[in-house]
């Protein structure tokens, strides 16, 4: 997206590295692992460039990356999605 | 490994970290331990590496020429562990500023400065960075000259960028953990420079 | 191992086509003529890793200086403003 119209450079006051969620770190660091098993960035970036464009603007960086990162998952056959939606809602269930 | 505070539901995307990271770990492919091992590695990754690697810059003309020839292998010969790190260090001199950006995505020396800002990974950082530097460095408070060339590098593939600012005058003779304390990460980036202006602690 | 093309200082202009798939070269740049400033190294090919494939043979990887005004009809700065952008050799002719 290089040279396209935009805005002002917005610098919130939780601009530092400590206001970012446990989860996120967590996301993050799944995607370093999961490097040892060859998903590498570049697959990774490429299911985020698959994002449609209005999900990619609703969406933070981190639910960009769990995203993209979940169907790299899929796409290998790592995890199906009726494991995915199994487990998914036994967490919500169990809270 | 429930978040701890007020209570809150999932969002849909947490739910799908926790979901992803508890079948990962049942299939074998990664355990608890190694998810917050490397949580806490990548906590103990801040700015602070890198302005060391800076502050010996300043004072070792020698480390500086090695750093800026190879830059990994300079960042190493202080104890930085760097995995996978391709490092190009570029240097800030009275007629030459540095600015770094990735417009495709948010590449960024993580290994050497952590997380890069929000800012950073900003829709408008990235698209008006390598258009209209200038502009963007004045919203940082940074106006330079038309003397001064600026060289925006765009971290678009292997290699990661750090900014090798100028020494500011005012920190003749100071130790090198204080010189690390005047390098902020947004120097480093090249948003901002150094001023000799030393934060309270440092020695 | 796949031949290096190019040398620092040699010109170059960036191929102006716009496959599907996933692309390290940005649209911006794609066109436009700068100068090798260095060959970075040879890294896999990111198109393919990013579909699964292994990227080998490692490419050519080069950062390219570009004027600025060059760049951007618009560009208002100091002419000498360049932006250094990493390039595979593919992309390069």
């Amino acid at each position: 997206m290089g040279g396209l119209p935009a805005g002002p450079v917005e610098r919130g006051e939780h601009d530092e590295a400590r206001s970012y969620a446990d989860w996120e770190r967590r996301v993050d660091a799944m995607a370093v692992l999961m490097a040892a098993h060859h998903i590498t960035v570049d697959e990774r970036r490429r299911h985020i460039e698959q994002l449609p464009p209005e999900a990619y603007d609703r969406m933070s960086y981190y639910e960009r990356w769990i995203v993209s990162l979940t169907q790299a998952m899929i796409q290998r056959g790592v995890i199906t999605t009726d494991e995915l939606g199994r487990k998914m809602e036994e967490v919500r269930k169990r809270g | 490994m429930r978040e701890t505070g007020n209570y809150q539901p999932y969002s849909y995307f947490q739910l799908m970290e926790v979901s992803l990271r508890e079948l990962l770990v049942a299939k074998g492919l990664i355990t608890e331990e190694q998810v917050s091992r490397e949580v806490q590695a990548m906590r103990g990754r801040t700015p602070e590496r890198g302005a060391r690697v800076v502050a010996r810059a300043w004072v070792d003309p020698e480390f500086k020429r090695r750093l800026l020839a190879n830059g990994s292998a300079a960042c190493e010969e202080l104890g930085l562990e760097l995995p996978a790190l391709k490092l190009v260090a570029v240097e800030n001199t009275a007629k030459v500023h540095n600015v770094i950006v990735c417009t495709l995505c948010s590449c960024y020396p993580r290994m050497l400065l952590g997380i890069p800002p929000h800012w950073y990974k900003s829709r408008n950082y990235r698209s008006r960075t390598v258009r209209e530097p200038r502009a963007v460095l004045s919203e940082f408070g940074l106006d330079l000259s038309q003397e001064i060339k600026i060289r925006v590098h765009d971290s678009t593939a292997d290699m990661r960028y750090l900014v090798l600012p100028m020494r500011p005058a005012g920190t003749e003779g100071w130790s090198e953990a204080k010189l690390a304390s005047i390098v902020s990460r947004d120097c480093m980036i090249g948003v901002a420079t150094p001023k000799a202006l030393p934060a309270p602690t440092a020695p | 191992m796949v031949e290096a093309r190019f040398q620092p200082g040699d010109r170059v202009t960036v191929r102006n086509t716009a496959p599907l798939g996933h692309i390290r070269t940005p649209f911006y740049i794609r066109g436009h003529s700068g100068t090798i400033e260095r060959l970075c190294g040879r890294f896999p090919n990111p198109e393919e890793l990013a579909q699964m494939r292994d990227g080998l043979p490692a490419l050519p990887l080069y950062r390219v200086r570009f004027l600025q005004r060059e760049v951007w009809p618009d560009y208002r700065g100091s002419a000498d403003d360049v932006l250094e952008v990493e390039i595979f050799q593919h992309w390069l002719e």
